[in-house]
């Protein structure tokens, strides 16, 4: 399959500061990459490098291929991207925004065109305000609208979600998931919110003070750990009796008096409901917990 | 790179701060007419008050062109502030804006971006000196019609009207290429920092103290002299000598012509190594 992102011992020094240390980067066509660390992990950095932003200590970079470095523009005609919050000329309107940035590109800036991807952002009636009367929100969509205009192969996205409210992160959630399936486009996610990259991303990469923490398919790294189950039971001092001499109790992470953690493989959710409704007793629900997310948090705070 | 420079223009004249040069010039020209029109007689009194004895003066000394003269010299000293508010603005102001993000990742080298914003920028100071010379000259005429010019420097030189619009010409253009020395210093600062305060700022800050530095009449400020760019930027008084120098002319253009260059090729060499961090 081919490379679209092949980064190599990428660092970035800043005097003292290592932004980004000996990074390695793989990205396939037609994946949807999750870039995730904590804030200051050097994502943005990375994302800077990649965009030609800023320039690498160290390492090289490739996209398509080729080394950034030497097709600079042949290599960016096919990239789109936001680069941390999308800021734009705020005396222009949204509209005349879309055209200069188009015109440099290069692509097409007819009426029909800008209209049509204001229209897939939802801010077509927004077309003729000036870009300084857009809210946070507003400007987020306006910046995805310019990543699209020249229908790029890659599309990165810098924390694409940040400062929409959940209604708007679940439209981005679904363009992202729209661009990928239906118009086959590869997409670069960086973010500090796991559950954001889980639900959309193949692979991912998680960072942290410039370096790779680990690297996978969201699968393998959601296999590798285990599930955190809540059960909100009704009698949990019977419970925990009932548990203390059965192979459960290892499996209890902790409790509260609603509710019982444990820490379980798949399959043995369905074991541990079946043993608890044999023995009578009341369970009011099964609640998932989010293990990989702590799964990150301990990767991200053990480096840190 | 036509593209781009209209982009450029379109930016710049899209902005509020860009029109402040042209109102100053088109409010304070014809307020310093007018002041003329009515105290003019005065003034030329005043200018001619120590030949009064010896000579007669006759016919339209108050006209047009002695008050574009007048207002040349007096501006070219205002109009660099003009100049370093646009200039200053050109690099630092897409830092400001966050807007490096957007242009410097499209399909455009960094040399692009920077000659296209140089040249918008060479544009508009040329523009900002056209207008001056369309208001002075062209509202002077209107006002107070044609006639001999009469220039007093260390001696009286009076030029006959067919022998004075090429060298308005000529002084206006002169005037032009020392306005595009302060935008290219201004593009510089620009370059170099994150907020087009900074920028502006600094580069009349440098114009005043390399003219005060020019106008010192030590010995260790007119060894220096030849070194600042500002001694060259009155070159166009140069043609309204009788013979003209044009040895001296030449050379003041070339030097201006260098700083020009000069200060480019360092915009050039900093930017296409800038990261950009904003």
């Amino acid at each position: 399959m081919q490379k679209v992102i092949e980064v190599r011992n990428l660092t970035k020094k800043f005097k003292a500061l290592t932004a980004v240390n000996n990074l390695d980067l793989n990205v396939y066509r037609g994946d949807v990459f999750g870039f995730l660390g904590p804030n200051g992990a050097g994502k943005s950095t990375t994302i800077r490098m990649l965009m030609t932003l800023i320039n690498p200590t160290a390492g090289t970079i490739k996209l398509f291929d080729k080394p950034i470095k030497q097709h600079r523009n042949e290599i960016l005609k096919k990239v789109g991207a936001i680069v941390e919050k999308p800021d734009f000329y705020g005396y222009l309107s949204a509209y005349k925004n879309l055209e200069i940035l188009g015109q440099i590109s290069g692509c097409d800036t007819s009426n029909k065109r800008i209209m049509e991807i204001l229209e897939s952002v939802g801010l077509e009636k927004r077309a003729k305000s000036k870009v300084k009367t857009f809210s946070h929100g507003m400007k987020q969509r306006l910046g995805l609208a310019q990543a699209l205009l020249h229908d790029p192969e890659l599309i990165i996205l810098d924390e694409p979600t940040t400062g929409l409210d959940p209604q708007g992160m679940k439209e981005i959630r679904e363009l992202i998931i729209h661009l990928a399936k239906e118009k086959q486009k590869t997409i670069f996610l960086s973010s500090h919110i796991l559950a954001e990259v889980e639900l959309v991303a193949n692979r991912m990469i998680i960072i942290n003070k410039g370096a790779t923490v680990v690297e996978g398919t969201v699968q393998d790294l959601l296999n590798a750990t285990n599930l955190k189950v809540a059960f909100e039971i009704a009698e949990i001092e019977k419970t925990k009796s009932l548990l203390a001499e059965t192979q459960w109790q290892q499996k209890i992470e902790t409790f509260d008096e609603r509710q019982i953690n444990f820490l379980l493989e798949k399959e043995e959710i369905a074991l541990l409901n079946k043993f608890l409704v044999e023995k009578n007793i009341m369970i009011h629900a099964i609640v998932p917990k989010r293990s990989l997310e702590e799964y990150f948090l301990q990767l991200t705070e053990k480096g840190a | 790179m036509y593209t781009l420079v209209k982009i450029e223009l379109f930016k710049i004249f899209s902005k509020w701060r860009t029109y402040i040069g042209f109102m100053a010039i088109g409010v304070m020209v014809p307020i310093i007419q007018i002041a003329l029109y009515f105290e003019g007689d005065r003034y030329i009194d005043f200018m001619t008050r120590s030949f009064r004895d010896n000579f007669v003066f006759v016919g339209n000394l108050l006209n047009g062109y002695l008050i574009s003269y007048i207002i040349l010299g007096s501006l070219t000293i205002h109009i660099p502030f003009l100049i370093a508010l646009v200039a200053g603005d050109l690099l630092a102001g897409e830092a400001t804006a966050g807007t490096y993000r957007m242009l410097i990742t499209r399909p455009v080298s960094r040399i692009n971006v920077v000659v296209s914003k140089f040249l918008a920028g060479f544009i508009y100071s040329n523009l900002l000196v056209l207008w001056l010379a369309v208001i002075s000259l062209g509202m002077g005429i209107m006002i107070f019609g044609t006639g001999e010019l009469i220039v007093i420097s260390d001696k009286i030189i009076i030029f006959g009207q067919n022998d004075i619009v090429w060298r308005f010409a000529f002084a206006y253009a002169s005037a032009a290429l020392s306005m595009s020395v302060v935008c290219a210093l201004g593009f510089l600062f620009s370059s170099l920092v994150e907020n087009a305060i900074g920028p502006i700022v600094t580069t009349m800050t440098v114009i005043i103290v390399f003219t005060i530095f020019s106008n010192i009449n030590i010995d260790f400020f007119r060894t220096i002299k030849p070194y600042l760019f500002t001694n060259y930027m009155s070159t166009w008084r140069l043609v309204f000598d009788d013979p003209v120098d044009y040895t001296q002319v030449v050379k003041n253009l070339l030097v201006l012509s260098g700083h020009i260059i000069g200060f480019f090729g360092i915009t050039l060499f900093i930017f296409k190594r800038k990261d950009i961090l904003t």
